[in-house]
């Protein structure tokens, strides 16, 4: 599963222990040329190149003079543990830290990894530091646990899961009864440790008949949860279908087999799995999904193959002045669509590759036809398909636009694919001609052609925003020659109640 | 702006500490090898190292097992003879050492344990950095990291003295109380005696509340990281943020003091207040303008550093906040804050439903939309089933057939549930049905080994005055209530929680609540004597998410803070968002 992947890339990578990035250095870097160029930026000031604004930073992330760095001059002079806390302050507050010697790695560590037991409060650093008896409270430090080996026989298995969850390595083998096993199991299920609650069922599942396991797991929840996990994570599919299998759960049984098509990349090989997978125990409604899922991939392999002799074959126009840029295959339904309205559009219904067959083989609501076709038709300037989406004849014969998705979406797809004017004048309402107004150039031909055709006012709000950027631009040149630019894109009738208007109040009053 | 704190605040405990035990004690892990040269990321493609022997530094799961076994395989067969060791962080589980042992390697390796898991990404926010317990525990049920939990707190207590008062809502929140007593029994003395730094802890699980976690975030710090995923207490801005070719790793936290005055702010004023800092600034630079010589060389010296710091920071969250707005704005967020709202308060049901429809139609971005449909089914009790049923089958065309696997995993979890055919119920029918319903809902935990209850969103929200009753408009400027960080729509239910107990000291009075959001046997309170407890520490409170907090709970914690005069410290499982929480539900392609 790539999510933990990331999310470990991810923590590595951002992790504020440096000693673990590649690049802290760069970043520190860049940091600080980003500050030059602003400081630069500000017109006309003061000639000054000096780099003293640079943050010393150790290798471990923090600016030398942070609490770490000072732990050896603190060391041993304080024992008042307040002292020592406001002695620490009044040190950050130096600006002379350069002095400092980088330190190496080598210094005391044992001494950090002690706890006191006297008591009192344990508040400073230099408590650490001090070489009062003290107790590891990092415990067995140095001693790689796998070390120890521990063959008494007489731990009982409360005493035994406890020893576990210490993470010692304990023998299982004498719990042989499975009373005794079961004995065991609960005590790891009541002490709430996932980890030996997992290490428990490994041991059963070595030493116990999967009948005999399964069945005491079907009424301890818990415990099956936890080898259910550990079966997905190992990857033990033969197990777990057989416990899905045992427990009649049909739904989960059919769902793990159909994700395993997911580790399948050949197409056809896909294909067929799939085929396996139709006749599984999912529910009514999935079951039709798996359907077509099958169905898709067929259709997807069939299109994918005409269509990739088709383009090197060089005859079609279509493929030649728009390339493909991806396989369709293992695409969703509605990418397929698309491209089927896309390169496919005119083809008869018979042939596969055709939108209508499409809709009608998976039974695509219109609304959804409707919206994808648009925007298929209109990315390729085909102006009249796109007219004739909305065009119905009424039993008179007259003409009538209608679209089964809300007309501003219609507006949108449209802006986003530079209609021309008339394509939006001939949707007919005019309240849509100001929403599109908004969104073309300020100034351009489509501008002066939309004003012509709607002789509207101009809305105030432009001119307000036009009139508070200046005033921000004057007041802090250097800033805002970053500009807020953002602004301009926002849409009027976006504007309704809660976030944007005051963004902008309060932005330029 | 920026509210400062009351001048009775408590002062936070110095978690620097915990930064240097974790580092001081993986150097002396490194140094038992000798001359640990270069890390490398664990990444599934051979090691191009040729030293003597490697280290791996890894999270303790069966994959990054696999790997480091078929490399050491592959070594052996070439012939190769080298040290392995492997350091898991925190800990190490038997299953990985199961797979080393099954792959032939056991004696090869050797492993050792860094038991680093607090992790102080700001003065009040320990993050144990484990995104993966959200996944593990609430859809998977498996408890692995409640010892880590425990741990995390044991050390705590260790550290800044015992808890004299301890709350807890929560399944996993009650283990992992009950799981840390123990330690605290076995390793006895240690902290008796001491005198508590801290006065009150709070565990709460992430499913008591998923709907707070599952709305747009608003305040500033939220938003940075909705829009770009805060990483670890740092950000990547783009070059559409610094205005430059190169992306900027910038880290936020309480000594960024733009950020700091910004960061739990509605966004709606974060504008004015920078472009006041900015006007400010300018005044500033422009006092130079008639000095002298000795006047401009003590300004040099003294406050342009400063001015240069404030003038960078300000323009990276200027143009964050620029971005932020574009992207906003381009994704119509004014109409989905608006959508979440309705959801929140219960009206125009099926305007929602046709919006989120909308959403999946126009292939909007796929975590949105399944969201949006959480949202939904979590403030209804689940969704009705021809509109599960429909929603459903339009996101598998949309996103991808595969997602199938996704909806049984939300399922599963108690994000998006199908209502029962029926399962419209009053609070007296549920009452009278209650043996029935329990029967059927024993059924359905069966059939999917579901964690999942239902929700009672709306009865709990009316209970605890979740959606605040506004004259007018609400002012943002000058928050009255927690609900400013969801622009005055809503009380984050997590935080009225907390606020409700730490009143009352108790849960009494909230057994309904407690009922209703299913965890009747798993409210707790713990108190001891009072007496070593100072009154400082006693408006200290530690709360623990398990499962995960967002930025726009802290901000509301926050605020009540300072209006009651005491300091929140988080601890968390990992911050989380509502993406982050529909990617961890999300079967990806392998």
């Amino acid at each position: 599963m790539n999510r933990t992947k990331g999310d470990e890339e991810e923590y590595w990578n951002s992790s504020k222990f440096k000693a673990f990035t590649f690049d802290d250095e760069d970043d520190e870097l860049s940091q600080l040329k980003e500050s030059k160029r602003a400081v630069n930026s500000l017109r006309d000031f003061v000639d000054d190149d000096d780099d003293d604004d640079l943050e010393r930073v150790s290798w471990s992330g923090e600016p030398v003079g942070s609490i770490s760095w000072s732990i050896k001059e603190t060391a041993g002079n304080s024992s008042s543990s307040h002292e020592g806390r406001e002695q620490l302050k009044s040190r950050n507050s130096f600006s002379s830290y350069a002095q400092l010697p980088k330190p190496t790695s080598t210094y005391s560590l044992s001494s950090f990894f002690r706890g006191r037991t006297r008591p009192g409060s344990f508040q400073s650093l230099s408590d650490a530091l001090s070489d009062t008896p003290a107790k590891s409270y990092a415990p067995e430090l140095g001693r790689p646990k796998g070390e120890y080996r521990d063959y008494s026989n007489d731990w009982s298995p409360s005493d035994t899961v406890r020893r576990l969850r210490k993470g010692k390595v304990c023998s299982l083998e004498r719990f042989r009864s499975l009373q005794d096993k079961l004995q065991l199991l609960e005590e790891a299920v009541s002490m709430h440790d996932g980890n030996v609650i997992t290490a428990v069922l490994i041991f059963l599942k070595r030493t116990l008949s999967k009948e005999i396991l399964f069945r005491e797991l079907e009424v301890r929840q818990v415990a099956l949860r936890h080898l259910i996990h550990f079966l997905k994570e190992i990857g033990d599919q033969k197990l777990l279908l057989d416990l899905f299998r045992f427990l009649d759960r049909t739904e989960e049984l059919a769902l793990s087999h159909y994700r395993e098509h997911l580790n399948i990349q050949d197409p056809d090989k896909r294909k067929e799995f799939l085929k396996t997978c139709i006749g599984l125990p999912f529910s009514a409604e999935d079951s039709a999904h798996i359907q077509d899922h099958y169905t898709l991939l067929e259709r997807q392999i069939i299109i994918e193959a005409n269509d990739r002799h088709l383009e090197s074959a060089g005859q079609t126009e279509i493929f030649r002045k728009h390339p493909r840029k991806a396989s369709i295959l293992n695409m969703p339904l509605v990418t397929t669509l698309f491209y089927s309205c896309f390169y496919h559009y005119t083809e008869a219904e018979g042939t596969f590759s055709s939108p209508v067959n499409l809709k009608k083989t998976f039974k695509i609501p219109d609304k959804q036809y409707v919206l994808t076709a648009l925007a298929a038709r209109a990315k390729l300037r085909a102006w009249n398909d796109v007219d004739a989406l909305f065009t119905t004849k009424n039993w008179l014969g007259y003409t009538k636009k209608r679209a089964p998705i809300g007309f501003h979406r219609v507006v949108e797809i449209l802006h986003k694919n530079n209609a021309p004017v008339q394509t939006c004048r001939d949707l007919k309402d005019r309240q849509q001609l100001l929403a599109y107004r908004s969104k073309v150039d300020k100034g351009s031909a489509e501008e002066e052609k939309i004003d012509a055709l709607l002789s509207s006012s101009v809305s105030s709000y432009s001119l307000s925003l036009q009139q508070a950027q200046e005033t921000v631009h004057k007041t802090v040149p250097s800033i805002c020659s970053q500009g807020l630019e953002g602004l301009q894109l926002a849409n009027p009738h976006g504007c309704k109640a809660l976030l944007w208007p005051q963004c902008q109040k309060h932005c330029f009053e | 702006m920026a509210f400062p704190h009351r001048p009775d605040a408590p002062e936070l405990p110095d978690f620097s500490m915990l930064k240097r035990l974790a580092r001081d004690q993986l150097i002396y892990l490194l140094e038992q090898q000798h001359e640990v040269d270069k890390l490398y990321k664990v990444e599934n493609k051979p090691a191009l190292s040729s030293s003597e022997q490697l280290c791996f530094l890894v999270r303790p799961r069966i994959k990054n097992m696999r790997y480091i076994a078929s490399l050491v395989n592959a070594d052996k067969l070439a012939g190769r003879t080298r040290k392995y060791k492997v350091i898991f962080s925190p800990q190490k589980f038997y299953a990985c050492e199961m797979v080393l042992e099954e792959e032939g390697i056991y004696g090869d390796v050797s492993c050792d344990e860094w038991a680093f898991s607090l992790l102080p990404l700001d003065v009040d926010l320990l993050s144990m950095e484990l995104p993966e317990f959200f996944r593990d525990y609430f859809l998977e049920g498996d408890q692995r990291w409640i010892n880590t939990v425990a741990q995390a707190l044991h050390l705590l207590s260790t550290l800044y003295g015992p808890f004299p008062n301890c709350y807890g809502i929560g399944r996993c929140a009650k283990m992992a109380y009950e799981l840390w007593r123990n330690l605290e029994e076995e390793e006895d003395g240690e902290t008796k005696g001491r005198r508590p730094e801290i006065g009150h802890i709070f565990l709460l699980d992430r499913d008591v509340d998923f709907v707070t976690a599952l709305c747009s975030q608003v305040v500033y710090e939220g938003l940075v990281d909705d829009t770009f995923r805060i990483k670890c207490g740092s950000v990547d801005f783009g070059p559409e943020v610094t205005s430059s070719d190169k992306s900027l790793k910038v880290l936020l936290n309480a000594e960024d003091k733009v950020f700091n005055e910004i960061r739990n702010e509605h966004f709606s004023n974060v504008f004015g207040f920078l472009s006041q800092k900015a006007r400010n600034l300018q005044a500033q630079y422009d006092r130079r303008r008639g000095m002298d010589i000795k006047q401009m060389k003590n300004f040099v010296s003294q406050e342009l550093k400063g001015l240069k710091q404030e003038h960078r920071l300000l323009s990276l969250h200027i143009g964050a906040c620029e971005s932020i707005m574009k992207k906003k704005t381009k994704q119509d967020f004014q109409e989905l804050i608006k959508t979440e709202h309705a959801l929140l308060e219960g009206f125009n049901i099926r305007e929602s439903t046709s919006y989120i429809e909308e959403h999946i139609d126009r292939q909007v971005s796929p975590i949105e939309s399944l969201r949006l449909m959480c949202l939904l089914s979590i403030t209804e009790n689940g969704l009705i089933p021809k509109d599960y049923r429909s929603l459903k089958t339009q996101y598998l065309q949309s996103y991808g057939p595969e997602h199938l696997l996704t909806f049984s995993n939300l399922r599963r979890a108690g994000l998006l549930t199908e209502q029962a055919p029926g399962d419209t119920l009053t609070a007296v029918e549920s009452k009278v049905s209650k043996l029935v319903t329990d029967k059927a809902a024993g059924k359905i935990t069966d059939a999917f080994s579901s964690l999942a209850k239902r929700s009672n969103f709306r009865a709990i929200s009316k209970k605890l005055n979740l959606i605040p009753r506004v004259d007018g408009e609400y002012d943002l400027k000058v928050p009255r209530d927690m609900a400013y960080v969801f622009s005055g729509a809503y009380v984050p239910l997590s935080c009225r929680i907390i606020e409700q107990v730490l009143e009352r000291r108790s849960w009494q009075g909230l057994d309904e609540v407690v009922r209703l959001l299913n965890c009747s046997d798993f409210a707790f309170t713990d108190m001891t004597k009072e007496d070593k407890a100072s009154s400082e520490s006693l408006r200290l409170i530690l709360v623990v998410f398990l499962g995960g907090c967002t930025f726009s709970e802290i901000s509301a914690l926050r605020f009540l803070g300072r209006e009651k005069g005491y300091r929140f410290i988080f601890l968390t499982t990992a911050v989380t968002n509502s993406a982050r929480l529909m990617e961890a539900m999300s079967e990806v392609k392998a």
